[in-house]
Parts: C-alpha cells; structure tokens; sequence
C-alpha cells in the first residue's frame, strides 16, 4: 500500500459524556487513518459515535460534560489532542475544515456572505480585508453561486438551504485544507439539491486535492461518493473497508443488516418485506459487556455476549470485528 | 371499480403573506393549487415531492386540519369542505393521521395507554375495562407489550414511538390513514420495522393510506399509487411501476436520477438539474417546472401544462408529451 505516513491518524480514541444520568461513552476505542486525498466514509446510525469522532479529532467538544478521556488523534505527525486552545484555532478552518448538516443554523445571521468567507482567510493567511473579500469571490464562483460579487454583500437568509450549503463548502475550501470534515452535508437537504451538493464536493476535492471525511447515516451517499468506508456502532469500529468491497462481501451481520434493511429503488418487485434489524441500539451508559451487536444478532451466541470482538483483518485490507465475520445467517 | 375511499377535487390552498396592523394580505402562498386524486380503498397513494411542493398541505387539507381555500373532499361521496366540526364528526373516525416526528406529536404527559385510548373515549362509548382491553389488543397489533400502556412517552425509543402513533390512528378502525413523513425520522433498520408493520397492518385491516414522502425507494415499498408534486401542482400520477420504469415527466425523472444508490458500482452520470424550487410565493409563469428542465422550450414559459391522459390510469403535466416523438 502507500508507504507515505497517513495524513490522520487516530488511535484508540475514547470520547466519554459526563451527564447527571452516568457517563456514556460514545465514542469507545476507535483507531482509524485518513490518506492525504482520500475519501473515507464514517456509517452509523443516530448514537453510534460517528458525530462526536468528528467533534473530538477537531476538540469542539460540549465543554465540561464531553471529555476525551483516551487516545491521539495525529495530524501529519502532531499530537492534537496535546495542543493549547490558540494551536488548536490555527487547525481548525486551516488544516482541518468542516461543514455541518444545518445549513440553516451554521451560518451567522448578521454577518454577510462575504464577510464570513473573507473572515478565515484573513485570520489564517494574514491576508488583506481586500485580498480577503477577493478570495471570497473567487470561492463562491467555485461553489457555482451566479453572481458572486453582488451576492457577497447578502446575507443568509436571501439564500436558499442548497445555496446556504455551498456557502459553507466555500468557507470551508477557502484556506485549501488537507483534510475536509463533512457531517451529513446533504442530509437536510432535497435529493434533487443533494445530488448537486455530493457532485460539487467531490469535483472540488478533486481540485483542492483535500481529504474527505464523509460522515453520513445513509448508506447509498456512501456508495455514491466514498472510497474507504468505516461502519460504527454502539462508539466502535464494525468493519472497514474499500466501498466495492464492502459493499460485495460485507462480513459484520450489522453491516448487512443495514445494507438489507435500505429500500432500494427497483428493487421492490423482488422483495416486498425489507429485512429488519430487530430490537434496538444499546444504552451507552451501561457498560456493554461482550459485542455491543449481539443482542440484535442473528448469529450471537455465548462467546459474542461474554468477550467482545476485536477488530481483526478478514480478507486483505478488510476488516471486521465480530467472531463470526463472514459466516451466513 | 369500487368507490373510492376518498376523493379530491380541484383543491386549493393559498395562504396570506400579512403585513401592516390591518393584517392585510399583501401576497398569497400558493402551496396547494389545484390537485385531483382518488384513492380506493385498501390502497396506497404515494405523494412525493420536495420541500415546498405541498405534498404536506394536501395531508392537512384532506383531514380539513387546514382549511382549502377552494375544491372538494370526499370521503365515502360526501363533501366534506361545507360540514360544521359536529357534522365533521362521523367522518373523523374514519380518517386519521399518523405524524412525521414521534417526539413531538405525542403529549409527554399522557400514558400511552392514554394515548391510544383517547380517540375510543372520544368516539366509543366503552367501560374502563372494555377500553383497557381494546387499548391492549391495539398495542399488541402494533408489536408493543401490554405493560407498555402504564408509561410515559419518554420511555420509548423513536420507532417504538412511531408505533403508538400508529396505534392511537389505529383505534377508531378507520378506512383511510393519512401518514406525512412517517418514516423519515427514523434510522434505516428501525424505518425498515415501521414500514413492514404499516404494510402488515394495511393487509390485516384492509387500510387505504395517503402516504406522503420524499423518499422515493420507501415509497417504491409501501406504495400502490404515486402522485408526483412541485410547486402545488401534480405533474405526474399513476401506478408506482410504471411511474418509476417509465416515468412521463421530467422533473419525476429528475427525482429518480437523484435518488442515490447504494451500489458503488453503479455511479453514473446523472441527470442532475440546477437550482432549487422557486418559491411559491412567486411560482414561475407557464410550466412551474421550466426554470429547472432541461428540454424547457417556448410554450413551457407561457403556457401552464394541464395534466392528461398519457396510458391508461396515468396522467402527466408535460407539454414535451403533445410533441411528435
């Protein structure tokens, strides 16, 4: 594989919530690496961790009840989670960028379009108000946005959600980050917007030549878009692989549970009941004693529910924890 | 052809932009503008769209939860547009409705038992015993245990959530559910436990639904029928099959194109249209679709498409269809 070291690598990250109701951890050993121009894909559904993995590599934590309580995240070598709060501000919206599902909310209200673009610019690059408000121009025409130097001077809300989402593309491109965090950036979105939004990423990815981290709860975005994929759940990896073959033999039974359970179009004629995965996600504040999966799993048995499964590679460059990785239901 | 269970004609909903202490209306919303459908009974009728297209407004409008600004709704061969809320009576048991957010369409302070029970103390005339039991038996219907009527809303996960939802619009035996977004809060493998059960309980009971969605895979599912909408307007209705092999026009196509797939071996080039809906407060003049189509011609800009007669049981809103292939 690439002899060159990952752009990011975390290791054995624990992200822990300290809540009144108990400590929950959400997010419970996780150890991945990001490949500088990669795009890896993070599936999950609600509470399986994939959110705050994001929150923790970049330190926007909830402060006081969210804690990292184990683990390093490396950015080219550098220990993030050891840096003080001014090295951490010249990370984020630099090196590392990242957009957030609400288009709605994420953007500042009283500041116009062009001031926010121009903002990280001049912070990170030290560049003019001048040169800024230049850049962002150029940013917005990147993100397709007709008319950018007049639309500079708006202000969010004469902007549809799409165009909101481009806004925050723009932004988050300005400063030509090595690694883009993307949190369901398409999810309150309309399909027909969505599929605009998922092709204006990756053309610009292509471009920038940055790293994406996609994270997203819909399976199909992930065959769409990504070339590596991390299946979490319960704050633990499931299985990782490259999306074709993910997606060809997926060997964790809540992976297929997920892929079966996805109505496909076209696929209704063959099938008319959807396969259910039954019962529910596990209560992270107790502790999971075994594979968080088994008590939904058509395969558990003893072993699952006593010793939980390491992940372990199962067919080259696929990986997998559970004991039973492969076997047929 | 038996009756159908319910009927719309020409139904309209403008709502006012007001402005000033007068509250004088000074635009007019045009959400819903004009929409035909029938559903028979035992039937699904899909209506699909994006946000802004009105798909929600007709939901409201056919349980008169908003009141229509012009056309007719009826259930069984009665209009309901002109009854008063005592004549309205009789005709809200037989249609009920089941909402898209399960946390908030519940009252966190009522039992569930109290919750599904609340539609029979309304309607039926039952001892505590007799409602307890049927309560019971509903709940059972929906996969919940009997113990669950004695708790609270907040104990309950978000299908679990959606299933006393569907158990509360369960109660009366109604002929038709109309279901906004049922699924679209939930993660895919608990959306795929609710759409098992509403089909289930659509066999069980003989239920038509009026199942509004974005989703057009979750409609492939649970669908018989589908209405397409944009902009307050239905541009395409008709069996789910042929709509979705063959569709008529563009924008349904556009849906379909946008559609992800969960194949990494199948990305393609798509059909990706510009822009976003126009705002119904201004829609476009002629075809409402033409700022965004990509075979806009002439007439698409003056003219408004009527919907027509394409097969047999389909219609369409497309001028591109008069036109000699």
């Amino acid at each position: 594989m690439d002899a060159a070291a990952p752009l990011l690598s975390v290791e054995d990250l624990r992200t822990h919530f300290f809540t009144v109701d108990g400590v929950t951890r959400a997010v419970d050993g996780v150890s991945f690496t990001v490949n500088a121009g990669e795009t890896l894909g993070i599936v999950g559904e609600s509470g399986c961790g994939k959110s705050v993995t994001a929150l923790s590599i970049l330190r926007l934590l909830p402060q006081r009840i969210g804690r990292i309580v184990g683990g390093r995240v490396l950015l080219e070598g550098e220990d993030l989670l050891g840096l003080d709060i001014g090295a951490m501000r010249d990370i984020r919206g630099n090196r590392i960028a990242m957009i957030f599902q609400e288009p709605m909310t994420s953007l500042n209200p009283v500041l116009t379009i062009g001031e926010q673009i121009a903002e990280a610019v001049r912070i990170h690059q030290g560049a003019s108000a001048a040169d800024a408000l230049a850049r962002a121009e150029e940013m917005l025409a990147l993100v397709r946005i007709s008319d950018a130097r007049r639309r500079l001077g708006d202000y969010p809300h004469q902007f549809s959600g799409g165009m909101r989402q481009r806004v925050m593309i723009a932004m988050a491109l300005s400063c030509n980050p090595k690694l883009l965090i993307a949190d369901e950036p398409t999810t309150a979105l309309d399909v027909t917007v969505q599929a605009q939004i998922l092709k204006l990423m990756l053309e610009l990815k292509e471009r920038t030549g940055a790293a994406v981290m996609l994270i997203t709860h819909a399976l199909p975005v992930v065959a769409e878009t990504c070339q590596r994929v991390i299946v979490m759940y319960a704050g633990r990896i499931v299985e990782m692989a490259e999306v074709t073959e993910l997606f060809d033999r997926p060997l964790h039974p809540y992976t297929r549970g997920l892929m079966s359970s996805i109505p496909r179009l076209g696929a209704a004629a063959r099938q008319k009941r959807l396969t259910e995965i039954p019962g529910l996600v596990p209560d992270l504040r107790k502790p999971v004693i075994g594979c968080a999966f088994a008590p939904r799993c058509p395969l558990a048995d003893d072993h699952c529910r006593a010793e939980a499964p390491p992940l372990t590679e199962h067919l080259t460059a696929h990986q997998a924890a559970c004991w039973k990785a492969g076997e047929a239901a | 052809m038996t009756a159908p269970v319910l009927s719309v004609e020409g139904l309209t909903k403008h709502f006012p932009v007001e402005r000033g202490i007068l509250r004088r209306a000074v635009a007019w919303v045009r959400a819903v503008d004009g929409v035909d459908f029938d559903i028979a009974p035992g039937e699904t009728l899909c209506l699909v769209g994006e946000s802004g297209c009105g798909k929600s407004t007709v939901a409201r409008l056919v349980l008169r939860l908003t009141e229509p600004t012009s056309g007719a709704i009826r259930l069984g061969g009665t209009d309901i547009t002109t009854l008063s809320e005592s004549e309205m009576a009789p005709y809200r048991r037989k249609v009920q409705m089941v909402f898209q957010d399960p946390y908030a369409s519940l009252n966190p302070r009522l039992r569930v038992g109290q919750i599904v029970g609340e539609p029979l103390e309304n309607f039926e005339n039952l001892g505590t015993a007799e409602r307890n039991e049927r309560v019971g038996a509903i709940l059972a219907k929906v996969g919940l245990r009997p113990e669950a009527a004695g708790r609270y809303p907040f104990e309950f996960s978000g299908g679990q959530r959606q299933r006393i939802g569907i158990a509360r619009a369960l109660a009366l035996r109604p002929e038709l559910i109309v279901a906004d977004e049922p699924v679209s809060a939930l993660d895919v493998s608990v959306q795929a436990q609710v759409l098992n059960l509403l089909m289930d309980l659509q066999e069980e009971f003989g239920l038509a639904f009026l199942f509004v969605s974005h989703d057009l895979a979750v409609v492939e599912h649970i669908g018989h029928r589908i209405a397409v909408m944009y902009l307050g307007h239905i541009v395409e209705i008709g069996p789910k099959d042929d709509v979705l092999a063959e569709p008529a026009h563009p924008y349904t196509k556009a849906l379909i194109a946008a559609a992800p797939v969960p194949d990494p071996r199948a990305r393609r080039e798509k059909l990706v249209i510009e822009g976003d809906v126009p705002s119904p407060l201004n829609p476009p003049p002629g075809c409402r679709f033409h700022t965004r189509c990509p075979f806009v011609f002439g007439r698409c800009r003056e003219e408004v498409p009527l919907l027509k007669e394409i097969a047999p049981g389909r219609r369409a809103a497309c001028h591109l269809l008069d036109q000699p292939a």
